[in-house]
Order: C-alpha cells, then sequence, then structure tokens
C-alpha cells in the first residue's frame, strides 16, 4: 500500500470526498494493477469464505489435541436458552467468534485476518451486523475493505505477528480492524472509523502471546471473542463522538514499542505467561510429540 | 504487502507458519521432484518437531506432496490420501546444524526413480525458504521459477547456464553460487522472471560436468491431486 499512515488516508478521503474504504480500493487498483470490478470482487471473495467458515463449523469436533472445540456450540445453546445477559447481538458475536477460533484450531479452512491465530474477530462482527441489520455483501465489503486500509498501516508502522509482537500485534490488530469496519456500516466516516480502530487497539496494547503448549488454542480461541466484543463496544463509542486522545497512528507506534519490549518468553514461543503455568507445562508434557 | 496479504489468505488452519507453510514446502519439494512421490522420508526440526502434531505439520507435508494447495479441505486426511495414492512416507525428529525453528529435512524419492534431498524453513505468514538441496546450500523463496544447477566446480559452467537463459530471453532475478570445495561439487541457484523452457532444461541436462538439474516450474502442472 501507498499510505504509511492513517492520516494520510483519512487526508486523502476528506481531499477527494470519498469514503475512507474507496481511497483504500483505489490504493489496491493501482498497487497490483487490478480493475476495479476485480479488486472489489476478491474481497468479497474474502468475506463469502468467512461465511462458508462460519456455517460449516462442527459443534461435535476438537481438535488432534483435545484441548479445545464444542464451546462454540455451547455458547449458542446458552443463548437460544436465554441464559446470558450481554444480548442477542453481543451473544451472536461471542459465539462465532468462538466458532471460528475453534473450526481454525481443529483444520477447517478460515481466513487469516489478519493471522490464522485471530481469524474469529472480523467474521463474529460483520457476519453478526449483516444477520442484524440486514446490509448488502457490497456493503459488507466495503467494510471490509475499511478493515484491511486499518490493518495494513499497523503492518506497515508495527507488526501483525504474535511471534515478533505478542497478541496485541494478533488480536489487537484484529480488533481494530473490525471496529473500523463497523464504525462504517454504522454510517461512520473517516474520523469515526479510525478512532474507534485506536479505541480498540488501545484496549488490548499489551497484551502477550503465550500459547500453552504452543498450540493455537489456548488461549487463542477464547481471545478473539475479547477482540470481537472489544470492537463493538469501540465502534459504539466512537459513533457517541468518544475520541482517542492519543492520535490513531501513535497509537500504532505505541504497540509497536511495546511489542519490542516484550521478552521472547511472552511472544510465541510458549515459555512464559499460561504456557509456563503448572497446569500448562503439565499439558505440554503429555502433548509434546514423539517424532 | 498488499491488502489480500492482510485480509487472506483463505486456508486450512490452524497455523499459517505451521501448517500454510508446511503445505507450500511440502508442494515445492513435490515440483522440484518433478515427478510424483513414491517415497518420503520426512525429518522435523525445532518447533515443527515439538508442536508439529499439534499444528497437523505432519499431515500439511504431506498434502502438500500430494500437490494440494493451503486451502485445500483435504489437508486433514492426507495421511489416508497418501495411502490410496500410493506415497509411502515416515517422519522422524532431528536435529539441524544452525536451520531455522521451523524446519524440515525431506528425503524424497519419485515414482520413476528421481531422488531429491531438501531442507526447508517455514518463516511465517506462510512465507517460506528452501535452504538446502541435495546437501549444498541454497536460498530462494518458490515464488519465482527456480533452475538449480548442480556441477562439477570448473570454469564455464555459470556461463553456459547465464548464455542458456540470455537466449531464452529470460531474465535472472537473483543467482547465488554454491561450491562444497575447489574442484568438487558446486550448485548454481537463479530465480528468474519467466519459466524456463523445458527442452533447455533437457539440454543442460546432457551438458558434461552437469550432475543434475532441478527446476522449480510454477505453471500449473497437469498431474494434480486427484480430487
Amino acid at each position: 500500500m501507498s499510505f504509511h499512515s492513517l492520516k494520510e488516508i483519512v487526508s486523502a478521503a476528506e481531499r477527494q470526498k470519498k469514503p475512507f474504504y474507496r481511497v483504500v480500493l483505489e490504493d489496491d487498483m493501482s498497487e497490483r494493477m487490478v480493475s476495479e470490478e476485480e479488486s472489489f470482487l476478491a474481497m468479497q471473495a474474502m468475506y463469502s469464505a468467512m461465511r462458508s467458515a462460519d456455517e460449516s463449523y462442527d459443534g461435535e469436533m476438537k481438535s488432534a489435541s483435545g484441548l479445545v472445540g464444542k464451546d462454540g456450540q455451547k455458547m449458542e445453546e446458552a443463548i437460544k436458552a436465554g441464559k446470558t445477559i450481554s444480548g442477542g447481538f453481543m451473544g451472536e458475536v461471542m459465539a462465532r467468534a468462538l466458532k471460528m477460533g475453534e473450526s481454525n484450531a481443529c483444520m477447517k479452512r478460515i481466513v487469516a485476518a489478519p493471522t490464522a491465530g485471530s481469524c474469529g474477530v472480523m467474521p463474529a462482527v460483520f457476519l453478526t451486523y449483516q444477520h442484524f441489520f440486514h446490509v448488502s455483501d457490497e456493503k459488507m465489503t466495503e467494510a471490509m475493505f475499511t478493515a484491511a486500509g486499518i490493518g495494513t498501516v499497523i503492518a506497515e508502522r508495527a507488526f501483525l505477528a504474535g511471534a515478533t509482537g505478542g497478541c496485541q500485534a494478533e488480536i489487537g490488530s484484529a480488533s481494530a480492524m473490525a471496529a473500523g469496519g463497523l464504525a462504517y456500516l454504522m454510517g461512520g466516516g473517516s474520523q469515526e472509523i479510525v478512532h474507534a480502530g485506536a479505541i480498540a487497539l488501545k484496549s488490548l496494547l499489551g497484551l502477550v502471546c503465550d500459547p500453552v503448549a504452543g498450540l493455537v488454542e489456548v488461549p487463542c480461541v477464547k481471545r478473539n471473542v475479547i477482540g470481537a466484543v472489544n470492537a463493538v463496544t469501540s465502534a459504539d463509542m466512537a459513533m457517541a463522538g468518544i475520541v482517542s486522545r492519543i492520535p490513531p497512528d501513535e497509537v500504532i507506534l505505541a504497540m509497536r514499542s511495546i511489542g519490542m519490549a516484550l521478552p521472547c518468553s511472552l511472544k510465541e514461543t510458549g515459555e512464559g505467561g499460561l504456557a509456563a503455568t503448572p497446569s500448562a507445562v503439565e499439558i505440554t508434557k503429555k502433548l509434546i510429540s514423539d517424532f | 504487502m498488499n491488502l489480500f496479504d492482510i485480509v487472506g489468505p483463505v486456508m486450512v488452519g490452524p497455523s499459517s507458519s505451521h501448517t500454510a507453510g508446511a503445505v507450500r514446502i511440502g508442494h515445492i519439494a513435490r515440483r522440484l521432484l518433478n515427478e510424483p512421490v513414491k517415497e518420503a522420508e520426512i525429518f522435523l526440526h525445532g518447533s515443527f518437531r515439538a508442536t508439529g502434531k499439534g499444528h497437523g505439520t505432519d499431515r500439511a507435508l504431506i498434502a502438500g506432496l500430494l500437490e494440494m494447495r493451503t486451502d485445500d479441505e483435504r489437508i486433514p486426511d492426507s495421511f489416508a490420501w497418501a495411502d490410496k495414492l500410493g506415497l509411502a512416507y515416515s517422519f522422524a525428529g532431528i536435529e539441524l546444524q544452525d536451520a531455522h525453528p521451523n524446519s524440515v529435512l525431506m528425503k524424497l524419492t519419485g515414482t520413476k526413480g528421481r531422488h531429491l534431498e531438501i531442507v526447508a524453513a517455514s518463516l511465517g505468514g506462510g512465507r517460506i525458504k528452501v535452504c538446502e538441496i541435495d546437501g549444498l546450500e541454497a536460498n530462494f523463496c518458490g515464488d519465482y521459477p527456480t533452475l538449480i544447477v548442480r556441477n562439477q566446480d570448473q570454469p564455464g559452467h555459470v556461463a553456459e547456464v547465464t548464455s542458456m537463459l540470455a537466449h531464452k530471453s529470460v531474465n535472472i532475478a537473483t543467482m547465488q553460487l554454491y561450491r562444497d570445495k575447489r574442484g568438487g561439487s558446486a550448485v548454481l541457484v537463479l530465480e528468474c522472471d519467466k519459466e524456463v523452457p523445458r527442452e533447455s532444461i533437457k539440454w543442460l541436462e546432457k551438458l558434461e560436468g552437469i550432475y543434475k538439474v532441478t527446476y522449480l516450474s510454477l505453471e500449473d502442472v497437469e498431474e494434480g491431486c486427484p480430487a
């Protein structure tokens, strides 16, 4: 992408009187030398793949390690039984995030967004929004471009991999992307979009990557839920007119400096944090591959 | 980095490095062998070895050897497909020297008897690197058509290969040269901007002093994994 900051995208959008997503789309057309139709259809295909992945969830499946599986189904049942207190919309967001995270752990087909470990955040928020508010696939695709624009700037200014920046780089970025896309769907302009993203990312700064036995399972699956829920609350805040006191581009740089300061044991090595608890060590001993 | 590196790829989980990257390594190894794999001895190193079962790295590598792509839903069942298609495989752990944590050594034999020994690493986000071919250093990512020529370390072979490419109007993107010792075995690794014609590869193979020519084509091969 030719933009190195959110500010540049926002300025271009305001100068050209275009929506945020449109600037991102046109940049993709010139970067990859493709037509508008090609770019749009490619993004729409990503959204369709997210929907297929959501629909093909198998509530009976467990991962190879046996650590995760069936929780998305449990969540869905609790919602149906009226046992949850966080409301229908949030309930569906939670269930979808769990389902996608579990599908990933169970070797099903998913869309890395931005990574495989954080693949549940965007679809949880977007598919649920479409389900509740009956928006067209075209509009949803525009929200996907909005989210992708935010993600690309984060990749440019910081990082997206847990091994480089901790979980804040994966779930944090996914949450910022989803929040921005959601703000757009709710009728927000460029400012609301980037502030929703900034609020979401700020709230997850410092989140470490400490997977038990090094697998993308515990706590990754459930962290997709917090990323998705946080995206919804951040978009709501931004649409209420609340802004991030720290400019969005600076929040991204803060994420970068935190990621660099994190010790290696908390960056996807499976050596620190939850992975180093006695229970995790016990699990790891049993799971260690015998190649 | 483009937009679809950020949203996408569509892939079979759970890990872009341990699963999608492993499929790509298998796939590239199969293409380098240039014939269906009959036998594969696979040795896992580092994090591949420690977490490979939980990440499906083993099944992903076999899927790649059977020419499945990173979004193929048959990846979890690749062992059954290997049995069905006559690919015999074995897995073991190994301690490779100075290797990337996500590395694998594969010793492959093809259905027509061709051999290939390859060390490759998964770098994250599905990107990979081939580190060694037949015991000699190599260093390429599989994103370009790649020509690997193994020859006796003597004057003239680089000129033969590069003038052939010039004659066929194939531009060289990167070029590396390694040897084990003076006058011993040398390897030339060339990443090219377009495909090298098959007949030129056959011509190279017949030249004196050239031991082996391995080629990574990115063109779609006809004999894919049966659906």
